[in-house]
């Protein structure tokens, strides 16, 4: 549904986008993992037809995101980091401008604001101004407005900016019923890793480089075992030990020593017992996300 | 057609929605001119001189303020999910221009009925000649002011070109002294000057003094240059950009 081939963006002599290339199938959420600054939002930029890349292709549903983005733009449906609402207007009449900037109108355009806040629930405050309204709210306006026009692709740029907890959990639930219910695909950007494990695929961003992809589950499957963290004064000498003593992968982070290992919690007694005095504290986890992107990059996405 | 007309509509109506829902914008943009021209009018004891002037720069005021909007209306706001539709942004061009067009005029229209003070009585033989002159020079201003706001990254750039560059154009069209009193360049200048034009389509209309260019002149010069700013924005707003567009 969303093909990327060699993708290329420079700003001047800053590289924000080096050879990425990816596949997105019909039907499912995908992910664009990284830091800030990582190529994502140059990424979003090129995909939603605001920005012509320097070098390489992509396509949406088959048509050129840069040759033909009037046929691109009547495809996908785009909810943008930032508020793209008339905060004056209420959300009928944001809901009604976005129909009437697809040629929607009529009965055709009542049924479908209908439908589009019916799903994203928001039919009892149709008649309010998307000034009173919550953050959590005006997200969901925002996709009942890329809806509209039933495109078959939606984007959306870190969608659950300053959201809290609870309204980024709807909004999840929201997203996921939109691809099980009405078949959408959806490529969204995030640096938040719950979000992330939630996504069916998912690449990881970093300077402008994909570093890994694959589905959650296969990229924490690169880690065997368990990650286990040390905090301790001297992280330098302790991840060597630990390299020495034990053949372990492990790195050394802001006064933390990160080591992937199997059967971490026996891990832990031999660790401490064979250092004594030098660790500080210890956590043991399943590998996240988190861990995928540190290990490929050295770097912490969050 | 229906694809054009409909995004045009809907971007002019959301103008006056938003300008009905902020009525204390009126204010700003109104009383600033009015003041300044009892002000200058009374102590100079020549209220008719400023009038068409203060006219000019009521909608002036109103377009940049519309203006303006279109900078922060790209990075946050409406317009970005405008730039990712479909429609054809000659159409988006049109609507938001016409939108903000009509509200300068709506404007102006209100110190019209300021115009005893100058010694002007409005008839009916004259209302439709003023009303239109009115919004053919709230249709201009608002080209040039799109125009010029399109390309902009930020707010503080805009108010250095409204200083530098609208602000004087102003005043050195007519609306502060005559073009048969100006002395050298500055005649040349006032000459070139577009706003010397609907200054004087004004005097005209309103049957003012210092109706000067002619009549003729001054409506196809205000009207061409209110064209050559919609294909100028059109064209602008039509390129493709390598930079973000947001």
């Amino acid at each position: 549904m969303i093909g990327v081939q060699n993708l290329t963006h420079r700003y001047g002599d800053r590289v924000a986008l080096s050879d990425v290339s990816f596949e997105v199938k019909k039907g499912e959420i995908f992910g664009l993992l990284g830091p800030n600054g990582g190529g994502k939002s140059s990424l979003f930029r090129i995909l939603s037809t605001m920005m012509v890349p320097s070098e390489g292709r992509a396509e949406i549903a088959g048509f050129d995101v840069a040759r033909d983005p009037a046929a691109v733009r009547r495809t996908v449906g785009v909810v943008f980091q930032t508020q793209s609402l008339d905060k004056a207007l209420t959300v009928e009449e944001n809901l009604r401008a976005q129909g009437h900037l697809h040629g929607l109108s009529g009965a055709t355009l009542r049924g479908r604001m209908a439908n589009a806040m019916e799903r994203l629930g928001l039919q009892d405050r149709r008649k309010d101004l998307v000034e009173t309204l919550s953050g959590g709210l005006r997200r969901r306006v925002e996709i009942a407005k890329a809806l509209l026009h039933k495109p078959q692709v939606l984007l959306m740029d870190e969608a659950s900016t300053g959201l809290d907890p609870a309204a980024r959990r709807e909004l999840s639930h929201h997203i996921e019923s939109l691809r099980d219910r009405a078949g959408v695909t959806i490529l969204l950007t995030t640096h938040i890793l719950g979000e992330a494990d939630r996504c069916d695929r998912l690449v990881l961003l970093h300077e402008g480089q994909i570093v890994a992809q694959g589905s959650p589950t296969e990229l924490r499957s690169r880690i065997g075992g368990d990650v286990v963290v040390l905090e301790t004064s001297d992280a330098e000498s302790l991840a060597a030990g630990i390299r020495q003593r034990f053949g372990a992968t492990a790195s050394a982070r802001d006064g933390q020593v990160r080591v992937e290992i199997a059967n971490g919690h026996r891990f832990i007694a031999e660790v401490v017992e064979a250092f004594p005095g030098a660790v500080d504290s210890v956590g043991l986890h399943k590998p996240s996300l988190e861990d995928v992107f540190v290990r490929e990059t050295g770097a912490s996405i969050e | 057609m229906s694809s054009f007309i409909l995004p045009a509509a809907t971007l002019w109506q959301r103008e006056l929605v938003r300008f009905w829902r902020q009525k204390s914008r009126v204010l700003s943009v109104v009383a600033s001119p009015l003041i300044f021209w009892l002000l200058i009018g009374y102590g100079s004891n020549d209220l008719a001189r400023y009038y068409s002037g203060t006219l000019v720069l009521t909608v002036m005021f109103s377009a940049i303020f519309s203006t303006i909007s279109i900078i922060e209306d790209r990075r946050e706001g409406f317009l970005l999910s405008m730039l990712v539709s479909p429609a054809p942004r000659t159409s988006l061009v049109l609507g938001k221009i016409l939108g903000s067009a009509t509200l300068g005029w709506i404007q102006g229209l209100m110190l019209l009925i300021f115009a005893p003070l100058a010694g002007v009585n409005i008839g009916l033989g004259e209302i439709v000649p003023v009303v239109g002159a009115m919004f053919l020079i709230s249709f201009t201003l608002t080209g040039l002011g799109f125009a010029i706001a399109w390309k902009m990254d930020s707010t503080a750039a805009f108010h250095g070109v409204m200083m530098l560059l609208l602000v004087p154009m102003w005043m050195v069209s007519g609306a502060l002294f005559p073009m048969a009193t100006a002395h050298g360049a500055v005649k040349a200048i006032m000459w070139a000057n577009p706003m010397t034009y609907s200054v004087a389509l004004l005097n005209h209309t309103l049957g003012l003094p210092n109706a000067y260019p002619g009549a003729t002149e001054s409506l196809v010069v205000t009207a061409a240059f209110g064209l050559a700013l919609l294909l100028a924005s059109g064209m602008l707003a039509a390129q493709q950009s390598t930079r973000s567009a947001a």
